[in-house]
């Protein structure tokens, strides 16, 4: 039964995509951004959890009666929040996220900075001495 | 003085880390928090043909417990929201994406602590209130607003820390 369902599921998504391949680019892009929130580290178009199944649904049928992209990943924000978002916005929540490699960029940059100025000048010139002993052990 | 440095960077790496581990991945704050419930109007899980809104529950304090049969945590939670439905609160009980012949013997099984159970069969609602992990649980207040989200099962800590106090303050704002 199950497996029925789910060959049927995998028939009318081939259907779909053949019916407007314009739209599944479409829903396919759009679920490339956003993140499944079962298996949060794959996107919604490479997750087959049944929820993002779901959504991927909507995001089909919200952009196939006109919708635009914005108003899907409007939609899907104000439900799961921005977590759902690959590329959150700037927000006061999530300057950190976006600033931090800057920050300790910034830091790294610093201490090196700073190493190489601490260190001690030039070593001094070898004597005629040490030069001539060289010389000798080198013989 | 060198060792001091590393011994500290070391040591502030690992409270990171210890920090980051303990922190739950899953629990997504969401955005609903605030807003009202979502709108529904859904049919009954034991009667298909009588329907159920929130605006029904509006003047009330309320729980909704978004559950399936298939779902094991829920199974876990299961004597948490009996007991909160036994100390009083209204416990709505929202079947998600589920059978019925499936959910009902479920719930003749486990216990039904539902003042009302609803069948969404197939997620749309859930949907809207931003479920993506079953059990998830909502506090709504008077006014039907959100005042409260769990995402996952209920545990005994929870109800007591959170759930209960809430409600009672909800109730208690009258």
């Amino acid at each position: 039964m199950r497996l029925a369902s789910l060959a049927l599921c995998f028939a009318c998504g081939i259907a779909l995509a053949q019916e407007d391949p314009a739209l599944e680019k479409r829903v396919r892009d759009l679920s490339l951004e956003l993140r499944c929130l079962v298996c949060q580290n794959q996107t919604l178009a490479d997750s087959s959890a049944p929820l993002a199944v779901d959504l991927r649904d909507q995001v089909r049928q919200q952009l196939k009666a006109g919708k635009s992209e914005r108003d899907v990943v409007d939609f899907l924000v104000a439900r799961y929040g921005d977590f759902v978002l690959y590329r959150p916005p700037l927000k006061a929540s999530t300057v950190l996220l976006w600033a931090g490699p800057f920050v300790l960029l910034a830091v790294g940059f610093a201490i090196l900075v700073l190493r190489l100025r601490r260190r001690p000048a030039a070593r001094p010139e070898l004597s005629e001495a040490d030069r001539a002993r060289a010389a000798k052990l080198l013989e | 003085m060198r060792l001091a440095w590393v011994l500290g960077a070391f040591v502030a790496l690992v409270v990171l880390l210890a920090v980051g581990l303990g922190l739950d991945p899953r629990e997504v704050p969401s955005p609903l928090i605030g807003k009202p419930a979502p709108a529904f109007e859904l049919p009954l899980l034991a009667a298909p043909d009588k329907t159920f809104s929130e605006k029904d529950m509006l003047g009330k304090v309320w729980v909704l417990n978004v559950w399936a049969s298939w779902c094991a945590p829920c199974l876990v939670e299961h004597p948490q929201i009996t007991r909160l439905a036994a100390s009083g609160a209204t416990v709505v009980g929202l079947n998600y994406k589920d059978a019925r012949e499936d959910a009902i013997p479920w719930l003749a099984r486990n216990g039904n602590p539902f003042a009302a159970s609803l069948y969404d069969g197939a997620g749309r609602i859930a949907l809207d209130y931003g479920v993506y992990g079953v059990p998830e649980t909502y506090v709504i207040d008077r006014k039907g607003v959100i005042r409260y989200k769990r995402i996952g099962p209920v545990t005994p800590e929870i109800l007591r820390e959170k759930v209960e106090p809430l409600l009672k303050e909800l109730n208690a704002a009258g």
